[in-house]
């Protein structure tokens, strides 16, 4: 039996209080033990919740100075380059947030690099997730949630970064106030409605405020709950390995690793985000100065998340038509509205278009090695190429300062390159994730190359295969070979016409598409085989191969002499050395 | 583990029956023991390790409370690599920072080293109910369906429908007022009010800034002037926002008259001195970045660039409409001013623009 301390005991009466009441033993009891697998790129997700929160309680400090009025205020704190100047309250409290709040500047810069990380820590646990397969059934809509919150994620760090009122954050403002406008029909009425009348008007912070410390947050907030609570009752997917099965789990328990490891983590990127915060400066908005609507300075760049929007905004060509004295400006709306639209559409379907392409129906617990489904993962990489492509369009005036080239080309090659780059990329990427499925072939049937050198009895230099370790032995066997769908009929037995053909032959040319390209895994008893010959033949040699004619063998072998009675392998001349030669 | 759980003790018949783990070790998974699994040495230094992070973890917060009460927050300092800082920030961050940072390494130590590192497996479930729950879910809506009688009574399913889908109407409604006209916005629609600018004939160019009227012998061939109207400053104390200013920002330069290729209207420069928006035609960035040779004018925002010799129109970039020109003179006192207002919208296009 064990003793426990005063504090224990305490504890457990706290816990059985609780318990008459709530029932949470029942909770614990299933879950303080709960398993979940470790993996690096498991963090990944764990990067954007905590710095979420980290976001959260800094913003939590700066509501408590920030100001949300564009009333006009001038300006009286401790920054003298703009003593006496008049600008709004935001500006000027976040000025005084920056400069006379002890503290108040780390707050703001650990919100801000919290926000920016928080962003890509979503975006690369998306790519994770994407390219493991980790979206397919049962956690489909795990996937929709983690877009959606994506999107908010976006609208969140845009709409704090338009909160201080400098000129930058201002400017910002007055694109987005020129896309709403270009939206047909109801842009005009829309852009009046936000900002209540012109642009910038009076009120916009103000509103903005509540939808970005309240509307935006809180939903996210409980979007991540229930993104968490589908992780936890679907249980973490594990990659391939010993011992791990689709029906199993195999890692660490929660209770002690992971509340050791995962909150250890929690503090870790909070630690993280702080020292950044304070060593890094970000934002400078006492730079800018305050926002005024007829100025602007050069080189402006929006944060990194908005780029490949600004990106896209720059590399559209100027078009616009005019039908009925209405007029469209296309050269907004399909960067700005209809692009990301369908972007983000697409991203949030296509766990149902795999599937439905696929007609994989059965649950996956074990993720893919990204090799494994090679059109999936060259869209994938095709999606990231083309918004590379964008972003580096939102840093074009940047990149020409750089690299002193003209804003012009790199513009006009980047119109070209939207096109051209992400299909090669598709290509490409496919055949380097076919040519690591023969590699992992190779492997299964000669087992890996050592690095060890043999040098023959009769000269002939060979590297020594090695079986694989029990590890690389699960992790590529993992490998499941899919049949496309079969070629539909186009009428039945009985002569009926199949009404659905079309839809069906398209499905299954997508799967063929899908699915062609692979490289076949060896059967169990091809690999058996492969492995067993690589164990059986590394231990000493590898055997001379079969030469038709044995002289010719002596010959060839130019300084080498081999003659008839000397050891024709390794193994043979091991033996003559033991036999006491 | 007992003296915890079962103080409640309504279930003491099964008090006796051991607790047992949710979970089994992973037999077949391939394992090695650290160097703190079978060095007792190694294991206390590990100990010795944690302890000294969350040790120093206590320090840095002493270290931050002192930083904050000594460190003027006016002050700063440079600081190789990062330039000068804020001397208060830095200090705050890095012992905060460090101070956290220390307690997460210390228990990210302690887990990695001195907890087992013995994987173990748990069974999964399908996620799909059994059969017989769902079985009870359909059984119950079935009930429900038929004692609430919503196939029945169809009068009451319609208006019920009906209901619901009009009662969030109000909810939209009330976001009209969102927008509320100004006495001088009355009666005009959005385009409307778009389409005029404080520009009218006699409006006198003041420079941006300074406020001062401008003489055509002010601006040198080749210079560039951002200019307002001269009423700008008193109609924003009126309104209390920079909307006026958002339509009316200009900017005047100045070229040899041979070089002005074409313009929006007959004499509408001054001895060569033309007046553009300043607003872009694209998104509505303001533009100052005027090359003079070749009389291009470029958005920094979006790189949009057009040529006001050549009546602003768009030569590259995203814009797809050249930049209105406001057609200028000067008054019998010599200033340049506005002969009328924008002949066009200014800034980026809407819906209604034609």
């Amino acid at each position: 039996m064990t003793t426990h301390t005063p504090i224990e005991r305490a504890g457990g009466a706290t816990a059985t209080y609780v318990d008459q009441r709530v029932g949470s033993n029942k909770f614990l009891s299933r879950n303080l033990g709960k398993v979940f697998p470790d993996h690096w790129s498991f963090m990944l997700g764990e990067i954007a919740l905590y710095s979420f929160i980290v976001v959260l309680l800094t913003g939590v400090f700066l509501t408590l100075w920030f100001k949300p009025s564009m009333a006009e205020a001038i300006y009286d704190g401790s920054y003298v380059p703009l003593k006496g100047i008049p600008m709004s309250e935001a500006y000027s409290s976040t000025l005084d947030i920056s400069f006379d709040v002890r503290g108040g500047l780390l707050l703001r810069q650990m919100h801000h690099w919290g926000a920016l990380i928080f962003i890509a820590a979503m975006a690369v646990h998306m790519f994770r997730v994407f390219f493991t397969g980790a979206f397919r059934k049962p956690r489909e809509f795990n996937w929709l949630i983690g877009v959606v919150l994506t999107t908010l994620g976006l609208l969140a760090g845009f709409s704090g970064y338009s909160l201080p009122d400098d000129l930058l954050s201002g400017t910002g403002l007055q694109i987005a106030r020129g896309i709403v406008q270009a939206i047909p029909i109801v842009g005009t009425w829309g852009a009046f409605l936000l900002f209540d009348g012109e642009f910038p008007g009076t009120e916009f912070i103000a509103r903005l405020y509540g939808v970005h410390i309240l509307l935006i947050p809180g939903i996210i907030l409980a979007l991540v709950t229930v993104h968490l609570m589908l992780v936890w009752t679907q249980k973490h997917t594990q990659f391939p390995g010993p011992g791990r099965t689709n029906q199993n789990v195999v890692g660490y328990p929660l209770m002690p690793i992971y509340m050791a490891k995962a909150g250890g983590f929690f503090f870790l990127v909070f630690g993280i985000i702080a020292l950044v915060g304070g060593l890094v400066t970000i934002n400078p908005i006492w730079i800018f100065g305050p926002f005024t609507p007829d100025q602007v300075s050069a080189g402006s760049q929006p944060d990194w998340y908005i780029g490949f929007l600004d990106g896209a905004l720059r590399i559209m060509p100027n078009w616009e038509t005019v039908i009925f004295g209405w007029t469209i400006s296309w050269n907004i709306l399909i960067p700005a509205v209809i692009m990301p639209g369908v972007l983000f559409t697409a991203l949030g379907l296509y766990p149902f278009i795999e599937s439905w392409v696929t007609g994989d129906k059965g649950e996956h617990n074990i993720l893919d090695r990204p090799r494994n489904a090679p059109t999936r993962t060259a869209f994938g990489m095709m999606a990231i190429s083309f918004y590379v492509l964008l972003w580096i369009g939102g840093a074009n005036d940047i990149i020409a300062v750089a690299f002193d080239l003209t804003i012009n080309s790199i513009t006009l090659f980047l119109r070209a390159a939207i096109f051209i780059v992400p299909p090669i990329v598709f290509v490409v990427t496919r055949r380097i994730a076919l040519g690591l499925q023969r590699r992992d072939r190779e492997k299964l049937l000669h087992g890996y190359e050592s690095g060890r050198v043999l040098r023959l009895p009769h000269g002939e230099f060979i590297e020594v295969h090695e079986p694989l370790s029990e590890k690389e032995l699960a992790v590529i066997t993992s490998k499941v070979d899919h049949e496309p769908l079969p070629a539909p009929d186009r009428a039945d037995a009985d002569g009926v016409r199949n009404k659905q053909y079309r839809a069906q032959s398209l499905r299954h040319r997508l799967s063929v598409f899908f699915y062609g390209p692979n490289v076949p895994k060896p059967s169990p008893e091809q690999i058996e085989d492969g492995q067993h010959h690589v164990a059986h033949s590394a231990e000493l040699e590898a055997p001379l191969h079969d030469y038709e004619d044995e002289d010719e063998l002596r010959r060839a072998h130019g300084g080498v002499l081999h003659h008839p009675g000397m050891a024709e392998s390794n193994r043979e001349q091991q033996e003559d050395l033991h036999s006491g030669q | 583990m007992t003296d915890i759980t079962p103080q409640g003790g309504q279930d003491k018949g099964q008090e006796t029956a051991p607790a047992k783990l949710g979970y089994l070790p992973a037999v077949d998974v391939p394992h090695k023991p650290r160097a703190t699994d079978t060095d007792p040495k190694a294991a206390r230094r590990a100990e010795r390790q944690v302890a000294s992070m969350f040790l120093l973890s206590m320090l840095f917060v002493v270290l931050f409370v002192v930083a904050y009460v000594t460190i003027d927050p006016t002050v700063t300092v440079y600081i190789p690599v990062l330039g000068d800082v804020g001397a208060s920030n830095v200090a705050l961050g890095f012992t905060f920072g460090a101070a956290v940072f220390l307690i997460g390494a210390g228990a990210i130590q302690w887990a990695k080293k001195l907890m087992p590192d013995i994987e173990v497996v748990q069974q999964r479930h399908e996620m799909s109910s059994p059969r017989r729950d769902t079985a009870e879910a359909a059984a119950n809506y079935e009930r429900g369906k038929e004692e609430s009688g919503f196939v029945r009574f169809k009068m009451i399913r319609r208006t019920l429908i009906g209901a619901m889908v009009l009662f969030p109407i109000p909810l939209v409604v009330v976001l009209r007022d969102l927008w509320t006209a100004t006495p001088a916005e009355q009666g005009k629609s959005p385009a409307d009010i778009l389409s005029v600018t404080l520009w009218r004939e006699g409006s006198r160019i003041v420079s941006d800034g300074t406020y001062a009227p401008v003489r055509p012998e002010d601006l040198p061939v080749g210079g560039l002037i951002s200019g307002v109207p001269e009423d700008l400053q008193e109609v924003e104390e009126a309104q209390g926002n920079l909307n006026a200013r958002t339509k009316a920002a200009i900017i005047l330069v100045r070229m040899d008259p041979s070089e002005i290729r074409a313009q929006q209207g007959d004499g509408w420069d001054y001895q060569g001195i033309l007046a553009y928006s300043k607003i872009c035609t694209h998104v509505g960035c303001p533009i100052a970045l005027y090359e003079q040779r070749t009389h291009h004018l470029l958005c920094p925002c979006h790189q949009s660039t057009f040529d006001l010799a050549d009546e602003g129109n768009v030569v590259f970039g995203p814009a797809a409409r050249r930049m209105p020109q406001l057609p200028i003179g000067v008054d019998e006192e010599g200033y340049l001013v506005a002969l009328s207002d924008f002949q066009e919208p200014v800034g980026p296009s809407f819906w209604e623009r034609g």
